[in-house]
């Protein structure tokens, strides 16, 4: 997935969860300016897990304070786990 | 000991998501019982329930009134709550006659955020799926409580109580007792339930205690309940302050009386409801031939309405069989734990407009229960009389019983 596909989607889920308008989200906004409290960060990054199909560590959330840290933290997750070798059956 | 009142009420029922609709929809008997489809967790084909009706809230949008946190982080349920405290708060003018740490709110929910918990799990264990990270506060039964003392600022005791379906009416005995002794200036009590889901319909399909078709309490061919959900909240204060502050009162509350069968978990038994009653008109300091009307528990089963007539019958003597009585289920269904505050608000309101809610549903009433159940149209309280009880009898015999009064210039005086 291209990162600027990774960066929509990432804003829709924001903004789906904060039932605000996904223009009002963007890369920039920090989580205080969109009222994002910590209970929004477990239930967003809950949701960007499912959608990307990653694990977000705990230290990782807790460090979340804006749009781009997201978005930033997505692509990181992607790439490592596209560096890890594929599993083999045994 | 300060004589307690209500100043303030609010709703969201099945038959209505203010006071005024509430009440036009009492007195007009317009029921809140309806047919429903498939139920959101049910796949096509398998709700497989033996009825069809239960009684939901309707028209209610969480959007209109909770931010998106709020929502995200909460039950049907607490949202109930919210609105129906915000309500009655407004009503009263709560917040800025009392201080935030005088202010006590004791609610009843038995249920929890059942949805949610439902959901959840069928997740999990059908598809292995990870369980949502907000699901512990979306379930917890206190959470509505929690909610409303964040949403309002209110610093005081916050309890709930989970007695099946004498929560409330349990909660708001509490609240009378500790504004009454001065322990909390002031409270808002209620109850709040949102349980229909498909799961918890089963279970009591599988009860075979829900009515196929709708609640007729008392009548010859009662064949059960109906299952209701909703909220309602009640602001209580002393006389004195009320008086002070030029609220306007709605109606006293005189008494409250608890007992518990000690007999079945299931299978009601007169002596306790009876004991309950008793009690309640002690409290009060009140005598039987003061009551001038019963909103009974009346759920429309067999085993039910035959048990809580006889208790009436014990306790009022000879004069049962001409003492009015009527259950307001055939409208509002059986909201659980939130039934007992949705009936004292019917009560409260019955108090204070002079009339009567009538049993609809029913037309013929069994003959065996022997008591002046009022049907048809809502009747003209007897003004000589001005004590009602709201009774509530949970399974595992745990019931509860409210004496609400008439507040007129009569009391005033008083």
């Amino acid at each position: 997935m291209d990162e600027g596909s990774v960066e929509q989607r990432c804003i829709a889920i924001i903004a789906k969860s904060k039932l605000i308008p996904e223009d009002t989200v963007t890369r920039d906004k920090t989580f205080d300016e969109l009222a994002i409290d910590s209970l929004d960060k477990i239930n967003i990054s809950f949701e960007i897990e499912d959608a990307f199909n990653i694990q977000i560590p705990d230290d990782s959330i807790s460090s979340l304070k804006t749009v781009g840290d997201v978005i930033d933290g997505v692509i990181r997750l992607q790439h490592e786990a596209a560096d890890q070798p594929a599993a083999t059956a045994i | 000991m300060k004589r307690v009142v209500i100043t303030g009420m609010g709703c969201v029922t099945p038959i209505g998501n203010t006071i005024p609709e509430f009440e036009s929809s009492l007195f007009a008997g317009r029921t809140g019982i309806a047919e429903f489809g498939l139920l959101p967790e049910a796949v096509e084909g398998q709700n497989g329930i033996r009825f069809n009706r239960m009684a939901s809230v309707t028209g209610f949008d969480p959007d209109q009134h909770l931010t998106s946190g709020v929502i995200t982080a909460t039950n049907l349920t607490a949202q109930f709550a919210i609105v129906a405290a915000r309500q009655a708060a407004a009503q009263s003018e709560l917040m800025k006659h009392y201080a935030p740490e005088d202010i006590a709110v004791i609610l009843g929910c038995s249920c929890g955020g059942r949805s949610s918990e439902e959901i959840e799990t069928a997740k999990l264990y059908y598809r292995n799926a990870r369980v949502h990270p907000l699901t512990v506060p979306r379930t917890m039964a206190s959470a509505g409580g929690s909610h409303i003392s964040i949403d309002l600022g209110i610093t005081g005791p916050v309890l709930n109580i989970s007695t099946a379906c004498a929560s409330s009416t349990h909660a708001i005995g509490q609240a009378f007792h500790m504004v009454r002794s001065g322990s909390s200036e002031a409270a808002i009590a209620g109850g709040h339930e949102a349980p229909l889901t498909f799961g918890f319909l089963r279970a009591w399909d599988s009860m075979r205690v829900v009515s196929s078709t709708s609640c007729r309490p008392f009548s010859a061919d009662r064949d059960g309940m109906t299952l209701g959900e909703g909220a309602a909240m009640l602001v209580l204060e002393s006389l004195d302050s009320a008086l002070a502050r030029k609220a306007t009162i709605f109606a006293e509350i005189v008494g409250f009386g608890m007992s518990a069968d000690a007999h079945h978990i299931t299978q009601p038994q007169s002596d306790g409801a009876a004991l309950a009653m008793r009690k309640a008109l002690k409290d009060a300091g009140a005598s039987p031939d003061d009551v001038g009307y019963i909103n009974a528990h009346g759920t429309g089963t067999q085993a039910n309405d035959a048990v809580e007539a006889e208790a009436i019958h014990k306790v009022f003597g000879e004069r049962a069989s001409q003492l009015p009585v009527s259950s307001t289920k055939g409208l509002t269904g059986h909201c659980m734990g939130a039934t007992g505050a949705v009936e004292a608000l019917a009560t409260v309101l019955a108090l204070h407009t002079g009339q009567l809610p009538f049993n609809a549903g029913t037309s013929a009433v069994d003959p065996a229960i022997n008591l002046d159940i009022i049907l048809n149209e809502p009747r003209p309280a007897d003004p000589t009389r001005d004590i009602a009880l709201s009774n509530s009898l949970a399974f595992g015999g745990l019931n509860g019983v409210i004496a609400l009064k008439r507040y007129d210039a009569l009391s005033r005086s008083a």
